[in-house]
């Protein structure tokens, strides 16, 4: 085997391995985005049944996240990655016996890290909730707003610019954690990169570079997360 | 003075009926109970006594080794974290520099990422860690395990570690200096005394967490508990495997933070007014 300098290896191209390991970042933002909104919307919904009045809400949104914080992220993975398309091949055998299901590693990866994610986001979102004095609520309602309108105009303006910092330790956890779908296949960056450090045998490079990519997509969420600061404080001082 | 007794005025009564929010409710936690009743009409109806004779005795063992995995990391990685939490808090630039860097590369990447890069990524080193007599030492998976979880729990420490110590009001680091004491007996007899009940609950979580991360060993050889499962799935494509293996977890975190919080209960009382 010639022997490759490492900036061959790193090169853009055939020969090189750096527009492989670029895919693979992309997907990781990919996967990492598409699972934020759908584990935002559930753990804010998980936040409102906590702090309900109502003891069945509050036990069955306890339930969900004790299950999700409890369960290591891999086990949770695997379960849903294994054991759905044979839940889901048991109810379809009913319609249509000679059907074969996968789930497609980025679909499962999505569903699971936004089941985990959405139950530390709840922790932080019932932790901010707790932090709006009552008296925001009862001045909605006593200006004749709606329960839905108080809500929206009044509680969650508020609620996101203190829940914010939590909020963005759950992001970076998320994005650290989408290298554990690249186990069940996706083709991400720890992924792509591990394919490559096995072709090449430099595998500390690779990985080297691997932790490199998440290191600037943690560096590159703290530029972000912090103008979104600015720009929420800025909102906070018009008024 | 029957008249006053009948006057006082009553709490209003609770409210009863079925609003919206009582339906959902009852909907969701029936649905948790189904679920419940699924799982465990599962576990019944594929109770297999082949299954659970061969791989029992392989699950208790994979328990052992994940036990030992998080126990040895989680000392160690204190041990590393005192001078990283030092170094955090010193006012040397490099110093705290460096540990900065330290922190920060071991918090920003995927603790799988590390790992890999330990045990594939050291096997790039073959020659020189042979020359040092190393090699041994990162031949196996289990160790390569330990020392990277150790590194990167004592990043997290570190931080739990500077975060409880600087909870510590200045006075009170003031009044042991008045009193004449050195440094190192504040640090030990005023300091870390209270810091430590700041600490207890981060240090409990990040034991759980440490817990839940030792199933990612699996991937790289290591029979542990997901170790095990992975393997009698393999085998046997039986998705109990896994479910087992979650039960198992989830009672060894529930566990764990029911201790914590005991724990909690018990050297708080006398802060409890």
């Amino acid at each position: 085997m010639p022997a490759q300098s490492i900036w061959t290896l790193l090169s853009w191209g055939p020969e090189g391995w750096l527009d492989d390991i670029a895919y693979g970042a992309l997907i990781t933002i990919a996967l990492a985005l598409a699972t934020l909104p759908i584990g935002l919307t559930i753990g804010f919904f998980i936040a409102l049944a906590k702090q309900s009045e109502e003891p069945s809400l509050r036990l069955a949104a306890n339930i969900y996240t004790t299950v999700f914080r409890g369960l290591p992220e891999l086990v949770t993975l695997f379960l849903f990655f294994f054991g759905m398309p044979i839940l889901l091949q048991h109810l379809v055998r009913y319609f249509r016996p000679d059907t074969t299901i996968d789930v497609n590693s980025f679909v499962a990866g999505m569903i699971v890290l936004a089941l985990i994610f959405s139950s530390y986001a709840s922790e932080v979102f019932l932790s901010a909730f707790r932090a709006i004095p009552k008296g925001q609520y009862e001045g909605g309602y006593a200006i004749g707003l709606s329960n839905w309108l108080t809500m929206r105009k009044v509680i969650v303006p508020q609620l996101l610019r203190i829940a914010f910092p939590g909020l963005e330790n759950c992001w970076l956890s998320l994005l650290k954690d989408t290298s554990l779908v690249s186990v069940v296949g996706l083709a991400e960056t720890l992924r792509n990169a591990s394919i490559a450090a096995r072709v090449t045998k430099h595998a500390f490079l690779f990985f080297g570079v691997a932790s490199l990519v998440f290191l600037g997509l943690a560096v590159l969420s703290s530029f972000a997360t912090s103008a979104i600061l600015r720009s929420l404080g800025r909102r906070e001082a018009q008024r | 003075m029957s008249a006053a007794a009948t006057m006082v005025e009553r709490p209003p009564p609770r409210a009863r009926g079925w609003p919206r929010r009582r339906i959902a409710g009852y909907a969701l936690v029936c649905l948790w109970i189904l679920f419940g009743i699924g799982i465990v009409s599962y576990l019944v109806l594929a109770w297999n006594p082949e299954f659970f004779a061969k791989y029992a005795p392989a699950y208790l063992s994979g328990l052992g080794v994940t036990l030992a995995l998080v126990s040895i990391s989680m000392v160690l990685g204190a041990i590393l974290s005192v001078p990283v939490a030092y170094g955090r808090m010193s006012k040397n630039r490099i110093l705290s520099g460096l540990a900065y860097c330290y922190v920060y590369f071991f918090r920003g990447t995927p603790l799988l990422v590390q790992t890999y890069l330990v045990y594939y990524g050291l096997g790039s080193f073959r020659v020189e860690l042979q020359s040092v007599g190393l090699w041994d030492f990162f031949k196996d998976a289990f160790n390569c395990g330990v020392f990277a979880f150790a590194l990167n729990t004592a990043a997290y420490q570190a931080e739990i570690l500077r975060g409880a110590i600087e909870s510590v009001p200045r006075g009170q680091w003031e009044g042991a200096a008045s009193l004449g004491l050195h440094k190192l007996q504040t640090l030990r007899k005023i300091i870390l005394p209270q810091a430590l009940i700041v600490a207890l609950r981060p240090y409990g979580n990040e034991l759980i967490l440490m817990v839940k991360a030792s199933a990612i060993v699996a991937i790289i050889t290591v029979y542990d508990l997901m170790g095990n499962a992975k393997l009698a799935f393999a085998n046997s494509f039986d998705i109990q495997a896994y479910i087992w293996v979650a039960l198992v977890y989830l009672v060894m975190v529930e566990i764990l933070r029911h201790g914590v919080e005991w724990i909690e209960r018990r050297i708080t009382v006398h802060l409890k007014r």
